[in-house]
């Protein structure tokens, strides 16, 4: 099977690198899959998102990621992000505080929202 | 005398819990400059993919981005100052601060007005016992920066920087004027025992080639003063190839947009996990000396707390004699 190598890295770590066989994820035009030999990308991803890996070995990745970029070349993704998280790694129970506080009125407050929502969505309860 | 003894007891007493307190401090000081040395090998990852893909963008990008041109008539410059939340670190602050000085001289001298901006509590308290004006300061993460931190100092700055000094930040009465140059001044980790204070410009930028080849090597900050780099006219002009055939989402100019900002924001990040890890060095360092100091000082005072202790065991036993020499010769005689 066709693979590509992954790396996800956020600012302050490197937080997961491997094969993988597709990446779906959304940018600020619209949604992407990319399967090994995809054409070079460079892309904007939306500012609070949900990118999932499809590992050669059968698992399905999650992540949550926050002002990320996307890099392609046939053989290789990366995903830059300024912060991201790992669905195992979400605390769920402060995303939902999170969202419950996020006022969506003002322009941080719904950024603030959009990011909770994102990884309540990203840990698979919403 | 036994005055004396006591009070050289209890000074050799309070000196110990001093090293104590100074050998602690030494200890942590040391686990944390690994640690901060940890966070910068790990942050580099995201440094190098996001330098390999500006350049990218920007040979595809027109270069014409606000945080990449000159502006010939800069008439304010913001000049970021990171200094620690805490003291005990030596010259750590001092030396920020006197580089500082310096910086803001020269932008005084070249017509530009230097507006502070500060992080850390002891470059606050410096200014404000000076009285002078701070734009803006941040305080409570100078020894463990988060991304956080260094976004939210980045994106004020550069919000500043995008109105111009022309312009005014927020609405209203809250609005800060803005800059036309951004400057940064912090301590580099050389190594464990030297960290250099350093002022750099972060932006605008200079875009830097290598070779003949136009691919950019980094959009880097260049030492303030020195004249290093081509400026992104002349790079321009340079990168007129044939390009790798990127797609971009949105557009290139969009994605170079929203990238700048990020990256100037990932610079700050490193800056200040150099800072986080040479304040650590800084202080340990300082209480390494002051814990000798104190083991010295416990050395001398033991020997001189002995020596009247043996000089008042002397002068009691020679009061024993002379009282029993004054019996005898008291009986004899009678």
């Amino acid at each position: 099977m066709a693979e590509m190598t992954v790396d996800l890295v956020s600012v302050e770590r490197k937080i997961w690198t491997g094969q993988a066989s597709f990446v779906l994820a959304r940018t600020t035009v619209g949604e992407i899959g990319i399967l090994p030999g995809h054409e070079p990308t460079l892309a904007q991803l939306e500012e609070a998102g949900v990118v999932r890996i499809d590992t050669t070995d059968g698992q399905s990745l999650t992540v949550a990621v926050h002002g990320g970029f996307l890099s392609v070349t046939p053989d290789h993704v990366s995903i830059l992000a300024e912060f991201a998280e790992l669905s195992e790694e979400i605390d769920v129970d402060r995303a939902r505080a999170a969202l419950d506080r996020a006022d969506g009125s003002d322009e941080s407050g719904a950024a603030a929202r959009a990011r909770a929502e994102a990884r309540l969505k990203a840990a698979g309860v919403q | 005398m036994a005055a004396q003894i006591r009070v050289l007891r209890r000074r050799i007493r309070s000196t110990q819990s001093i090293k104590k307190i100074t050998r602690a401090m030494e200890l942590i000081a040391t686990s944390r400059i690994a640690k901060a040395r940890a966070r910068v090998e790990q942050s580099r990852p995201y440094a190098e993919l996001m330098t390999s893909v500006l350049s990218e963008l920007a040979s595809n990008a027109a270069l014409d981005h606000p945080l990449l041109v000159e502006r010939p008539d800069a008439k304010r410059a913001a000049v970021l100052v990171v200094t620690s939340d805490r003291g005990q670190a030596g010259g750590y602050n001092a030396n920020v601060l006197k580089e500082t000085e310096q910086l803001r001289s020269l932008l005084r001298e070249q017509g530009k007005e230097p507006v502070l901006y500060v992080i850390g509590r002891k470059g606050v308290n410096y200014y404000r016992f000076r009285r002078q004006a701070v734009a803006q300061s941040w305080t409570g993460f100078s020894e463990q920066p988060e991304y956080i931190h260094a976004a939210e100092v980045a994106r004020t700055l550069v919000d500043a920087f995008m109105v111009g000094s022309e312009g005014r930040t927020g609405e209203g009465e809250d609005g800060v004027q803005g800059v036309d140059e951004l400057h940064l001044v912090y301590t580099q980790f050389r190594n464990m025992v030297s960290q250099t204070p350093q002022a750099r410009r972060m932006a605008p930028m200079e875009v830097e080639y290598v070779g003949a080849e136009s691919s950019i090597d980094a959009a880097s900050e260049t030492e303030t003063g020195g004249a290093t780099g081509v400026t992104a006219g002349e790079a321009r002009e340079q990168s007129s190839g044939p390009k790798a055939l990127y797609e971009f989402e949105p557009d290139a100019d969009e994605l170079f947009d929203a990238l700048l900002p990020k990256y100037v924001g990932a610079r700050l990040f490193a800056a200040l996990l150099d800072a986080a890890a040479s304040e650590s060095a800084n202080r340990q360092r300082a209480m390494k000396a002051a814990t000798d100091n104190a083991n010295e000082l416990i050395r001398t005072l033991t020997l001189e707390a002995n020596q009247a202790r043996q000089a008042q065991i002397t002068q009691e036993i020679s009061e024993i004699v002379g009282g029993a020499d004054a019996l005898v010769t008291a009986g004899s005689e009678s």
